[in-house]
């Protein structure tokens, strides 16, 4: 699949193609297995370490700060605008993806820009504007070197902190011996030496950079650029001309605020106390500066976001990109990592904000595909309830009559049941005899013996008999388990002989 | 204290003697326990589903049923997250009926956050002993009602339990509900690493107290790994206490314990 298309597939997307293939890859299950195991582990070590018992309190108190600059977000984007442009930056806004680019390609054009190096931001991954500068012949170097790597081999990140958590390093290797002409070596040292030298030359003669923020800071017109290896910095200050793509909600009041979030970000995303490089930009290059860019130009984005902001849904956008919520859920990992989501943000995440910003009727899979076990929700560094969130796109999907016909009559039919004691009690029998029929005779069998044979009132309250191939619907079960058939005796019955019956001193009241 | 037993329907259905052993349990502690007949689903699978309407009658039913309870105790954390939580979300803050859903989400526990929480029980003055390896299955939903090794310290207090802890025990099995029939092929890889988790403490048995999860592993280990049979905590302490007979055991034992 070409790189481009993996995140802009054909709408409406269906998640369970891609899920299939990554569920039978059994290298790429290993990789997204253990990468992101290990990457939740550490981070609850991590955590535990930093705030012991606090750990929820102060994740709620992060979600509390990040709330409330969204709820004012107006008075904090003013004042981030008036002071970064105090500073000497110069701010634009940009309300969809297309105004985003355009704004680039101009400054690209008229600086006369030809060679631009550009650090991870996943506004410009949404707004796609790395092909827009290829397409007016502005070559552009991704220098992050995850990302660098899945530039040089066509191929699509699929993890927001962590892009190529879907490749092994011999794919590395040989993506360097063909677009670089390095000698091929699976050695991550050397590889890492081979990208950099590459890219130190690209840096010295780039003449614009372009990055994301992770925090713009309203009281300083401040950007602030985390990164592990340190690229952002050579982006910033390289190039004559800074450019900053960042999404509007990336805003929050002062430093004291950031050092909250910079405490929870390093250790909720790879388990460190601290990001190695945290950069805090404000303004170009003053006059006995020793480096930066002579001009500073940001670019807010909205892009849907203010859509977003709705009540209902405003918290997902105390988002910080940690990405703790996809290492945590079990569905990211067995469809193999990000590009099983058909978009630019994958994972717990990506499921809930890819319907809002794409359209839920181009997206119907992402929030129905999870267990809703709530892995995320615990991760979620700023508190972010995601599966309530999944659960109110799926009422939108029965709402907005996305929910085939015949699914939702079925579940009409289960509730019409359930609301009616007889007919629930009816159904519960039918379903016993169906599934004693169903199961075959050497499965009635007791395999272990007088194992779970186990009478009340003459009746086996335990059944060791299973079924294992169901009809319908119900056979998407029995594609990997059994399923088990129900006891003769029932608790009704138990209860019922039991409350009539001979042991009065252990009756119960009746309700 | 006088106690509804809020069954769920997987339970009914498909373990009915992890409800008597609640129930045998509970009346050993000294408590009288109700069954209210009316009682049979909270709804979750039309509220996960996004029926809320449908979900919202069911919750009313429920609420009304378990209106007169004192206290209401479930196998199931996840429909006790269910009415603890959810339910919650089905009414205006402060109408009637969010009124009526916050009283019965504060008399609402989970078993074993019943016997921990409420009762402090220590099983070790209760002389229970259960001699048998384990390894216990913790369900998702514990984590909405603010749980997390309750029932791995009740295990730990059972005179004979050798219990092996679970690895990557905080790794959804792949139920999910609906999940695990609309997306087979995720739930089943899931379940799979759940097998091979089981696997590797080479316990005889798993102690689950969540009907769904316990159908779908035990139902993935009858494929990959028949050795390992499920029991839920309930039946565990009621086996120890004499209160239910031990597998392989006298059929007539049911009224061995009587310590109430």
């Amino acid at each position: 699949m070409s790189g481009s298309r993996v995140l802009t597939p054909d709408l409406p997307f269906d998640m369970s193609p891609r899920a299939d293939v990554a569920g039978r890859d059994v290298k790429l299950q290993q990789f997204v297995n253990s990468a992101t195991q290990i990457k939740d582990h550490g981070r609850v070590n991590a955590c535990r370490a930093a705030f012991g018992d606090r750990y929820d309190a102060v994740r709620k108190l992060a979600g509390e700060i990040k709330q409330h600059t969204l709820d004012h977000l107006d008075v904090y984007l003013d004042r981030f605008i008036d002071n970064a442009t105090a500073s000497g930056a110069l701010v634009h806004f940009a309300a969809d993806a297309a105004q985003a680019n355009a704004i680039v390609l101009g400054i690209a054009r008229e600086i006369d820009a030809k060679l631009c190096v550009k650090s991870k931001s996943m506004v410009t991954e949404e707004t796609g504007l790395l092909a827009a500068l290829e397409a007016i012949g502005v070559k552009t170097i991704e220098t992050d070197l995850g990302e660098f790597i899945l530039q040089l081999d066509h191929d699509a990140p699929s993890h927001i902190v962590t892009p190529m958590i879907h490749k092994d390093r011999t794919a590395v290797a040989r993506a360097f011996v063909r677009e670089l002409g390095a000698p091929y070596t699976e050695d991550p040292a050397e590889l890492t030496r081979i990208a950099r030298d590459h890219m130190r030359r690209q840096f010295r003669s780039a003449d614009m950079g372009i990055s994301g923020a992770n925090f713009l800071v309203a009281d300083t017109g401040s950007l602030v650029i985390c990164t592990n290896e340190g690229n952002a910095d050579l982006v910033v200050a390289s190039p004559r001309v800074h450019v900053a793509v960042v999404g509007i909600e990336k805003v929050i009041s002062s430093l004291e605020h950031l050092s909250v979030f910079l405490k929870l970000l390093a250790r909720s995303a790879t388990a460190q106390p601290m990001t190695v490089y945290n950069t805090i930009i404000t303004g170009p290059r003053k006059p006995d500066d020793l480096d930066g860019p002579q001009q500073v130009h940001i670019v807010l984005v909205d892009n849907g976001r203010t859509e977003i902001l709705r009540e209902e849904t405003r918290e997902l956008l105390r988002c910080i990109r940690c990405g703790a919520c996809l290492n945590a859920c079990p569905v990211y990992r067995k469809v193999g990592g990000g590009h099983a989501y058909g978009a630019v943000y994958s994972g717990p995440i990506g499921a809930v904000i890819t319907p809002l910003f794409k359209g839920l009727e181009n997206y119907p899979d992402l929030p129905q595909a999870s267990s809703l076990c709530g892995a995320c929700f615990e991760a979620c560094p700023v508190y972010i309830n995601i599966p309530a969130q999944l659960i109110r796109l799926r009422r939108l999907l029965v709402e907005r009559k996305l929910m085939p016909g015949t699914t939702r009559v079925a579940y009409r039919l289960w509730a019409m049941t359930l609301r009616r004691p007889w007919m629930y009690r009816a159904s519960a029998a039918f379903q016993r005899i169906v599934l004693r029929q169903l199961s075959t005779s050497s499965e009635v069998e007791d395999r272990a013996g007088v194992n779970d044979r186990v009478s009340e009132n003459g009746r086996d309250m335990v059944s060791s008999a299973w079924c294992a191939k169901l009809p319908g619907p119900l056979r998407a079960w029995t594609l990997s388990r059994d399923m088990p058939v129900p006891p003769s005796g029932s608790f009704r019955e138990w209860w019922a002989n039991r409350d009539r019956g001979s042991d009065a001193s252990r009756r119960a009241g009746r309700p | 204290m006088r106690i509804a037993l809020f069954i769920t329907c997987l339970t009914e259905q498909f373990y009915p003697r992890a409800a008597v052993a609640i129930v045998k349990v509970l009346e050993h502690l000294g408590h009288t326990v109700e069954f209210p007949a009316a009682q049979t689903c909270c709804g979750q699978p039309m509220f996960n589903n996004g029926l809320h309407d449908d979900a919202r009658d069911l919750a009313r039913r429920m609420i009304e049923i378990f209106a007169p309870a004192e206290h209401v105790v479930t196998p199931s954390g996840s429909c006790a997250a269910m009415v603890r939580e959810h339910f919650l979300h089905l009414w205006p803050e402060r109408s009637g009926e969010h009124r009526a859903a916050l009283a019965l989400a504060a008399k609402t526990s989970e078993f074993v956050e019943f016997l921990t929480k409420v009762e402090r029980v220590d099983l070790r003055a209760m002389r229970v002993r259960w001699p048998g390896s384990v390894t216990y299955h913790r369900s998702c939903h514990l984590r909405s009602l603010g749980l997390c090794d309750e029932a791995e310290t009740l295990l730990d207090q059972i005179e004979g339990v050798r219990r092996v802890p679970l690895p990557r025990a905080e790794q959804c099995c792949g139920f999910g509900g609906t999940f695990a029939v609309n997306y087979p092929q995720i739930s089943a890889g899931m379940v799979s690493d759940k097998v091979s988790a089981i696997r590797e403490t080479n316990a005889e048995r798993l102690v689950c107290n969540e009907a769904g999860c316990g159908m779908n592993i035990a139902g993935a280990c009858r494929r990959a790994l028949p050795e390992v049979s499920l029991i839920t905590i309930g039946e565990v302490i009621a086996q120890g206490l004499g209160l239910l007979p031990r597998e392989g055991g006298s059929m007539n034992a049911d009224h061995g314990g009587g310590g109430s």
